[in-house]
C-alpha cells in the first residue's frame, strides 16, 4: 500500500452545562440582533490531513485525537457528528481563518502528533486546521445570518464564514487561495499610481523620487548593475515607508507658519519636535550635567530613550499608540500594540532587556452610546471589550504585568478610538564587557531575522497608520500577534544577548524588514539582502511584500560572523527560527535581492536625509465659549444626589471589572497595585514596581491626559496633562530633581501627542490651520512645563489624522496628549498610598483651589460650558511637591491622593473606599468660593493628604506651604461633609461604592 | 543537612519561574530553573532532586486548553532514551520526593493524571474549568487548610492570603465516587474562604465558584499538590495589597508574606521526611 494523502475530521464540544458558551450564544443573537436561532451548538472542529501506510491509519489518528485533543471531564469528541444525535438543526455556519494566518494552536497539534508518533515514523505527514462549527436549531433571516456570521462569530479580516442548511455543503467548501505574482515589477512613478498602491506620497514627494532616478550618476550605478532606471515596486514602497509619517514624523518636521490672531504675533516654526520636544530635552540635559546629575543616558535616538537606575542598571521606557489597527480589529490591534511595544524596549541599545511592567491608555467613546452606527463605524463596546481583550491576553500570556491604566469616554473618540501601550525594562549597564547602550555595527556583520515567520498580514502598517480611516481601509495592514511566540523570541533574546552573541538588535515593528535593516544600515553606511533567504509563512510573496510585511514577533539581530553558529545552536533550544539574510557594507546603498536578482537599490542618503519639509499654516484664534449660568446647587439632597452621579460617571466610576482581568502582579515585583487596601478596592494615583526583591529600589509610573480641556485652552490642556502625571508620582513617592542637591533620581516623561488631521483642505478639512495651531499650542505648553520642572521627554510618538469618515460624515477625535511618567524611589518601604489608615487621622488639603470649572466633571453633567479652564501654576506646583516630598521623607504622611476627575468630593470617597473608615470634613472658609467650587473644581496641584494626630504640629510646622485642614478620618463609615454647621453631603460608604461600582464594562 | 534541591520548570509560556526560584533561595533551599526543552532533552536526572515545582504562566500559550499540551508532552512525547518524561516523573514519585504545581501547574497535574490520584491509573479525575465570571482574574483571596487535610503538614496552620491570577480555576471532579474518594482520604489542600473562616460560598470569595470552595489537592501519599492560588507572589509583606495599613498600625512590618511560610513549611517537611528515613 503507497502513502496516501487522508482528511479526517474529529469535533469537540462541551460537556459542561451552565458554563457552556453556547447557551450565551443563543441568548446574545436574541439580544443583540432581534432573532431567535433556538439552541446553539457549537463544535470546535480539528481537520488532520495525515498519511496513511499499512502501518497507520484512520484508527490510529483517531485514537491520538481522543488522547491529546480532549479533556475527558469537560469534552465529548467524536469524528462523526451522527454520533451526537444531534436534533435536527436548520442552519450551518463555518469558520475558519484565511490561508496563510498564523495559527499557533494549530502548529502546536501538528507538533503533539509528530512527538506521539515518535521518529520512527518521519514519512508521516500532518497538517491539521482548525475550525469553529456552529449549529443553529431555527432558521432566522438571510440578512442577519450574514451580519451574525461576519460580525459576531468571525472577524473578516482574518476569518473567513460560510453558511449552509446542510453540513456537507459548509464542510466542504474550498476557500480561496491568495495568487500573487512573485515577480518584481518595474513601475513609472505617478500620482494614480501611488494612491492605488497606498503609497500615500505627496506631490512633493513624486517629485523628489522622480529627481533622484533622473540623477545621472544613480543611473550610472544601476546600468552597471544591470538595473532598470525605472523603480521597482520594492523601491517605491520601501521609500513610502521610510517616508511616511509614522517613520518620519513628516509633520512634527514640518515648517509652520504660525499666525496667533489672539496676541497678533506671527512666527516660523522649523520643525514642532526641535522647537519644542527635543530642545525642552536638551535644555534639561544640560542643566542636569552642569550639576552633575548624570541619569539621562539616551534619548530620541534608540527605540525607547534610555535613563539610569544605579552604576548596575538602566530603565527603558516606551510608550506608543496603536489605534488604526485597533480601529480595524480591536483585539488584534491591541495585542500587536502591546507586543510591539515589548519588542521596541527588547530592541533598544544591546538589546535583551528584561520587561518589567506594562500600562496602557484608552480613550473610547461612551458605552451607551446611542447614535445610530456609520458604515464601517464600530460600537464603543465592542470596541472596548475587543480591545481589553487585546491587553489581557498581550500582558497576562507574556508573564509581563499590567500595573496602571486609566480609560476615557468622549464622544469623538468613536470613530476613532486612541489605545496607548507603553513597556518598561530593565537592562545591565555593561553585559560581556559592553556598554549596553550602544549601538555597534561594523560592516561584515551579519544581518539575522529571529522569531516569526513572514506573511502578507500587515503590510502597509507604517503608511496607513496616519491616514484618515475611511470604510474602505485595506484589511491586511491588521497584524496578528502571537504572545507565545514572542514568549519565546524573548526568553531566547535575553539569553542570546547575556551570553554575548548579539551586538546589537532592533525591532521588526511597522515597516518589517525595510525599516529594521534600513535604519541601522544607516550606522554602517549600507547593507546588503537575500529576500530568498526570509522564512515565509506560506509562498506566494512578491519580494516587495516579503521586504516591508510587518507580520509580528520578529526581531533582526546583528551577529559577529564568529558567533553565528553559536547563535543558531541557542536557537534550537528555544525553539526560535533564525535566518541569516545578509550583513552589513559601507558602499552607501540599501542592496535588496531576490533570487540572486536586484530588486532594490538605493542611496541611504536619498531614503533618509531626502523626504522634502512639509509646508503647513496654523492659524489661532481664541476659541468663542458661551459662558452659561451655573445653577446653583442646594441643600443635603441635591449635593448627596450631585456626589453620587459624579461617582458613577464614565471618567470616574470603577474600572475594577476591567482591572482586574490584567495580571498585574506576575513576578511578584507590584508593591502598589491598581487597587489596594483591606477590601481591594481604593484606587491608586500611580504604580510602584520593585526592581527585584533583592533591593528596596522601585519605579513609580504614571499616566496624565486631560482631552477634555483642550476644546478651551490646548495649552492648558498639555500643561494640566503633564501636571497630572508628574503630581502622581509626587503623590506616590517621587522627588522632583533640585540642582542645588547633589544627586537627584531619574524622570523619564514620554509624550504621545494623537490629532485629527491637521492638514488644512477648503473642502475637506477647513479648520485644519486652526487644529494645527491647537498643536503648537500643546507643544508650547510641553516646553514651559518640562524645563521648569526639570522633567525630560525621553521617548515619544505622534499618531496625527485620528479621523474616521464614513456616509460622507467626519468623527474627529479632540486634541489629545498623553504624558507617561516613570520616577525612582530608592525604599519602597516609604511610598504613599491613597487610602485612609487610621480613624482620627487629620485630613488636610493641599493647594490652591480656583473657580474655573471649566471641561469639569461637573459641569459637563449638568452640561455647562465655560471659558475658564484649570490652570496650571507652575511655581506654586512645584513648591507644593517639594513639601510633599519633604513630609513624606520625614514620615509625616498616612496617605496622600491627588484631585483629579471630580475634584475633592471624588479624591475623598476614593480615599475612603480602603478601609472600613469615614470622612467628617468641614469646607474652608472663603467668601470668594462657593461649596461647590470647593468640592467639585479640577484646578490641578493639589492633593488630599491625612496626618496622625501626634504628627499634625511637626506637619503644620513645615512653613513653606500653607495646608488648609479639613477635619478628620472616621471609624464610621459615612462621608459627611459641612460648610460652617449646615451639612452638604451625608453618604454611607457603600452607597458611594455601590455608585462608583455601577458598571461592569 | 544539606539543602533541598528545587527543580523549577521554566520555558514555552511558563511566567511565574523568577519568583518561585526566589521564594526557595529565601527558605533557604537550593532552588534550580531547567528549560522545558531541557527536560525534553532527556539529560536531566530528575533523582538529583528532591521536589519539582510545576509554575503559572500560559505553557504553550494555553493552546487546546490550560496545561494540556504540556501534559502531553510529558506523558507522549519520547525522549532519546526510548522513555518519556512521565515515567521519569512515576520514578520521581516512587522514590518519595514532591511535586507542586501551581495554577497553570495545577491545570498540568491534573491532566496528567497525578492529581488528585485516587483511581492510581493516571487516567484524568478531574478539570479546572473556565470560572463562573467567564473572565480572568486576579484578586486576593483568603484561603486555609481543612481541618486534618492529608496536607496539613505542608500548609501554614490558619487563614492565608494568596493572589489568585487565573481564567480556568473553577475545580470539577470527574464523577460521585471519586468526589467521595476525596472527601474521605481528605484530599483538599486548600479551600477558599472568608476572613473569619468560614466557607466562601460566593463570587467573590470564592472567585470560580469551585466544587467545595477546594482551591487545591493533594494526593494520597501527601507529597504531589497543586493548587489555584500563588503562594510566591506573596513572598514579600510588600506583596500584600494592604501592606502600608498594616505598616501603618503595627511594627507587624518586618513579618514574611504568607507566601514565605508555604515555602519554609514544605522544605522543613522534606528535610523532616528525609532525616526520618536517615533514621529509618
Amino acid at each position: 500500500m503507497k502513502n496516501v494523502s487522508e482528511l479526517i475530521r474529529v469535533f469537540q464540544s462541551s460537556k459542561l452545562i451552565g458554563s457552556s458558551s453556547s447557551i450565551n450564544l443563543s441568548d446574545e443573537i436574541k439580544n443583540c440582533y432581534q432573532t431567535d436561532p433556538g439552541y446553539v451548538y457549537r463544535f470546535k472542529m480539528f481537520e488532520i490531513c495525515y498519511t496513511r501506510n499499512n502501518y497507520f491509519n484512520r484508527t490510529d489518528v483517531i485514537n491520538i485525537s481522543y488522547k491529546i485533543l480532549c479533556d475527558p471531564i469537560q469534552h465529548n469528541l467524536v469524528s462523526n457528528l451522527n454520533n451526537y444525535n444531534l436534533p435536527d438543526f436548520s442552519i450551518c455556519i463555518l469558520v475558519g481563518k484565511h490561508h496563510g494566518v498564523t495559527d499557533d494552536e494549530a502548529m502546536t497539534v501538528e507538533n503533539i502528533l509528530y512527538d506521539f508518533i515518535g521518529i520512527d515514523n518521519q514519512n508521516i505527514k500532518f497538517n491539521v486546521e482548525i475550525k469553529e462549527l456552529y449549529l443553529f436549531e431555527k432558521t432566522i433571516p438571510l440578512k442577519s445570518l450574514e451580519i451574525i456570521s461576519t460580525s459576531l462569530l468571525s472577524n473578516p479580516l482574518i476569518q473567513y464564514s460560510c453558511f449552509s442548511n446542510t453540513l456537507d455543503k459548509v464542510l466542504n467548501k474550498k476557500q480561496n487561495k491568495i495568487n500573487h505574482t512573485r515577480e518584481v515589477k518595474w513601475i513609472e512613478l505617478t500620482k494614480t499610481v501611488s494612491e492605488k498602491r497606498h503609497l500615500g506620497f505627496s506631490d512633493l514627494e513624486i517629485q523628489a523620487v522622480l529627481s533622484e532616478y533622473n540623477k545621472k550618476e544613480f543611473q550610472e550605478i544601476r546600468n552597471l548593475k544591470n538595473i532598470p532606471n525605472k523603480p521597482s515596486d520594492c523601491e517605491l514602497e520601501l521609500i513610502a515607508q521610510t517616508w511616511s509619517e509614522h517613520c518620519k514624523h513628516k509633520e512634527f518636521n514640518a515648517e509652520i507658519t504660525y499666525i496667533d490672531l489672539e496676541t497678533g504675533a506671527n512666527k516660523k516654526i522649523i520643525s514642532l519636535f526641535n522647537t519644542y520636544i527635543k530642545k525642552a530635552t536638551n535644555v534639561i540635559e544640560r542643566l542636569l550635567k552642569e550639576k552633575n546629575h548624570n541619569w539621562l543616558v539616551k534619548v530620541f535616538a534608540d527605540n525607547a530613550g534610555i535613563v539610569r537606575i544605579n552604576s548596575e542598571s538602566y530603565f527603558i521606557w516606551k510608550v506608543e499608540t496603536h489605534n488604526s489597527p485597533s480601529f480595524l480589529d480591536p483585539y488584534g490591534g491591541a495585542i500587536t500594540g502591546i507586543l510591539g511595544n515589548n519588542r521596541d524596549a527588547l530592541g533598544t541599545g544591546m538589546g535583551g532587556a528584561k520587561l518589567l511592567f506594562n500600562t496602557n491608555v484608552l480613550c473610547f467613546g461612551p458605552p451607551n452610546y446611542n447614535k445610530a452606527l456609520l458604515k464601517g463605524q464600530k460600537h464603543p463596546q465592542i470596541i472596548l471589550k475587543g480591545v481589553v481583550r487585546g491587553i489581557e491576553d498581550g500582558g497576562n500570556k507574556s508573564g509581563i504585568p499590567t500595573v496602571n491604566g486609566s480609560i476615557h469616554f468622549d464622544e469623538r473618540y468613536s470613530g476613532k478610538p486612541l489605545v496607548f501601550c507603553g513597556t518598561g525594562a530593565v537592562m545591565s549597564t555593561i553585559i560581556d564587557g559592553c556598554p549596553t547602550e550602544k549601538k555597534p555595527i561594523a560592516p561584515g556583520d551579519c544581518i539575522v531575522m529571529a522569531g516569526g515567520r513572514v506573511g502578507k498580514d500587515g503590510i502597509h502598517g507604517a503608511t496607513l497608520s496616519s491616514c484618515e480611516m475611511h470604510t474602505d481601509t485595506p484589511g491586511t495592514m491588521v497584524q496578528i500577534g502571537s504572545p507565545f511566540t514572542q514568549k519565546k523570541l524573548s526568553d531566547f533574546l535575553e539569553i542570546a544577548c547575556a551570553q554575548g552573541l548579539v551586538k546589537t538588535c532592533t525591532d521588526n515593528g511597522a515597516g518589517g524588514l525595510g525599516s529594521s535593516v534600513g535604519e541601522m544600515a544607516q550606522i554602517t553606511n549600507g547593507a546588503f539582502i537575500e529576500l530568498d533567504k526570509v522564512p515565509l509563512k506560506y509562498e506566494d510573496l512578491a519580494p516587495w511584500e516579503i521586504f516591508i510585511s510587518e507580520s509580528q514577533e520578529r526581531m533582526t539581530l546583528v551577529i559577529d560572523p564568529e558567533n553565528i553558529n553559536s547563535l543558531f545552536k541557542l536557537s534550537e533550544k528555544y525553539q526560535v527560527e533564525v535566518s541569516c539574510l545578509g550583513h552589513f557594507t559601507k558602499t552607501g546603498f540599501l542592496e535588496i535581492l531576490y533570487n540572486g536578482k536586484y530588486v532594490a537599490f538605493l542611496s541611504l542618503n536619498f531614503l533618509h536625509n531626502k523626504v522634502p519639509q512639509k509646508q503647513m499654516s496654523a492659524l489661532w484664534k481664541k476659541p468663542k465659549i458661551h459662558n452659561s449660568n451655573t445653577p446653583k446647587l442646594e441643600g443635603l439632597h441635591q449635593y448627596n444626589k450631585m456626589f453620587l452621579e459624579l461617582l458613577s460617571s464614565y471618567n470616574i466610576c470603577s474600572k475594577e471589572s476591567i482591572i482586574r482581568q490584567y495580571d498585574h502582579e506576575v513576578k511578584g515585583n507590584t508593591i502598589v497595585k491598581p487597587l489596594m487596601g483591606p477590601k481591594g478596592a481604593a484606587p491608586q494615583d500611580a504604580a510602584v514596581v520593585r526592581l527585584n526583591n533583592n533591593s528596596y529600589e522601585a519605579l513609580i509610573i504614571s499616566n496624565g491626559i486631560l482631552p477634555r480641556i483642550g476644546d478651551v485652552d490646548p495649552y492648558q490642556m498639555s500643561a494640566g496633562s503633564l501636571d497630572e502625571a508628574i503630581r502622581q508620582i509626587i503623590s506616590v513617592g517621587g522627588t522632583l530633581p533640585d540642582l542645588s542637591k547633589n544627586s537627584s533620581p531619574f524622570w523619564s516623561l514620554n509624550d504621545n501627542f494623537c490629532l485629527p488631521n491637521c492638514c488644512f483642505d477648503e473642502q475637506t478639512n477647513p479648520d485644519g490651520q486652526y487644529k494645527l495651531a491647537q498643536l503648537v499650542k500643546m507643544c508650547e505648553a510641553l516646553y514651559d512645563y518640562s524645563t521648569y520642572f526639570l522633567v525630560p521627554m525621553t521617548s515619544g510618538k505622534d499618531s496625527m489624522k485620528n479621523d474616521f469618515i464614513s456616509e460622507k460624515k467626519k468623527i474627529s477625535i479632540p486634541p489629545t496628549i498623553l504624558y507617561s511618567c516613570v520616577s525612582q524611589v530608592n525604599d519602597y518601604r516609604t511610598v504613599t498610598t491613597s487610602y485612609f489608615k487610621n480613624s482620627g487621622d487629620v485630613i488636610y488639603l493641599l493647594g490652591d483651589t480656583y473657580d474655573e470649572m471649566a471641561c469639569s466633571e461637573f459641569y459637563y453633567l449638568l452640561n455647562i460650558s465655560s471659558d475658564r479652564v484649570p490652570i496650571v501654576r507652575k511655581k506654586a506646583a512645584r513648591d507644593l511637591y517639594r513639601f510633599v516630598s519633604h513630609a513624606r521623607d520625614l514620615g509625616l504622611l498616612s496617605s496622600c491622593h491627588d484631585l483629579s476627575d471630580g475634584g475633592l468630593a471624588i479624591a475623598l470617597a476614593e480615599s475612603a473606599f480602603g478601609g472600613d473608615l469615614g470622612a467628617k470634613i468641614r469646607l474652608p472658609e472663603d467668601p470668594k468660593l462657593s461649596p461647590q467650587v470647593w468640592l467639585f473644581s479640577e484646578s490641578p496641584s493639589r492633593f488630599i493628604v491625612t496626618i496622625r494626630p501626634e504628627n499634625q504640629q511637626a506637619f503644620e510646622n513645615l512653613s513653606s506651604v500653607k495646608p488648609r485642614h479639613l477635619g478628620y478620618v472616621t471609624d464610621n463609615e459615612f462621608i459627611k461633609i459641612y460648610k460652617h454647621n449646615c451639612l452638604l453631603v451625608n453618604l454611607t460608604i457603600n452607597e458611594c461604592i455601590k455608585a462608583w461600582q455601577k458598571y461592569d464594562l | 543537612m544539606a539543602k533541598i534541591r528545587s527543580l523549577i520548570l521554566t520555558g514555552f509560556g511558563i511566567n511565574c519561574a523568577t519568583e518561585m526560584q526566589s521564594a526557595y533561595y529565601e527558605v533557604g533551599a537550593q532552588p534550580k530553573i531547567i528549560h522545558l526543552s531541557e527536560l525534553f532533552s532527556g539529560k536531566i536526572d530528575l533523582l538529583n532532586f528532591d521536589i519539582i515545582n510545576f509554575p503559572g504562566g500560559f505553557s504553550y500559550g494555553d493552546d487546546l486548553g490550560a496545561g494540556r499540551v504540556l501534559a502531553n508532552l510529558i506523558k507522549y512525547k519520547h525522549l532519546s532514551s526510548g522513555k518519556t518524561v512521565f515515567s521519569n516523573l512515576l520514578e520521581f514519585i516512587e522514590a518519595e520526593k514532591y511535586i507542586v504545581g501551581i495554577c497553570n501547574g495545577f491545570q498540568v497535574l491534573l491532566a496528567l493524571g497525578l492529581l488528585p490520584g485516587t483511581a492510581h491509573d493516571y487516567q484524568q479525575e478531574a478539570t479546572l474549568a473556565t470560572n463562573n465570571s467567564g473572565k480572568f482574574e486576579d484578586r486576593w483571596v483568603y484561603c486555609k487548610t481543612p481541618e486534618n487535610s492529608c496536607a496539613s503538614q505542608l500548609f501554614p496552620s490558619g487563614i492565608l492570603e494568596y493572589p489568585i491570577r487565573h481564567k480556568e480555576g473553577k475545580l470539577i471532579i470527574k464523577n460521585s465516587s471519586t468526589i467521595k474518594k476525596i472527601v474521605e482520604q481528605k484530599l483538599i489542600a486548600l479551600q477558599y474562604c472568608l476572613k473569619d473562616g468560614s466557607p466562601a460560598k460566593y463570587y467573590p470569595d470564592n472567585p470560580n465558584q469551585s466544587w467545595m470552595q477546594c482551591a487545591g489537592l493533594i494526593h494520597p501519599n501527601g507529597r504531589i499538590i497543586g493548587i489555584m492560588p500563588h503562594p510566591e507572589a506573596a513572598v514579600s509583606f510588600y506583596n500584600h495589597p494592604n501592606w502600608p495599613q498594616i505598616a501603618c498600625k503595627s511594627t507587624l512590618a518586618l513579618k514574611k508574606g504568607d507566601g514565605y511560610w508555604f515555602f519554609k513549611k514544605i522544605t522543613a517537611k522534606i528535610i523532616n521526611s528525609m532525616k526520618e528515613k536517615m533514621y529509618a
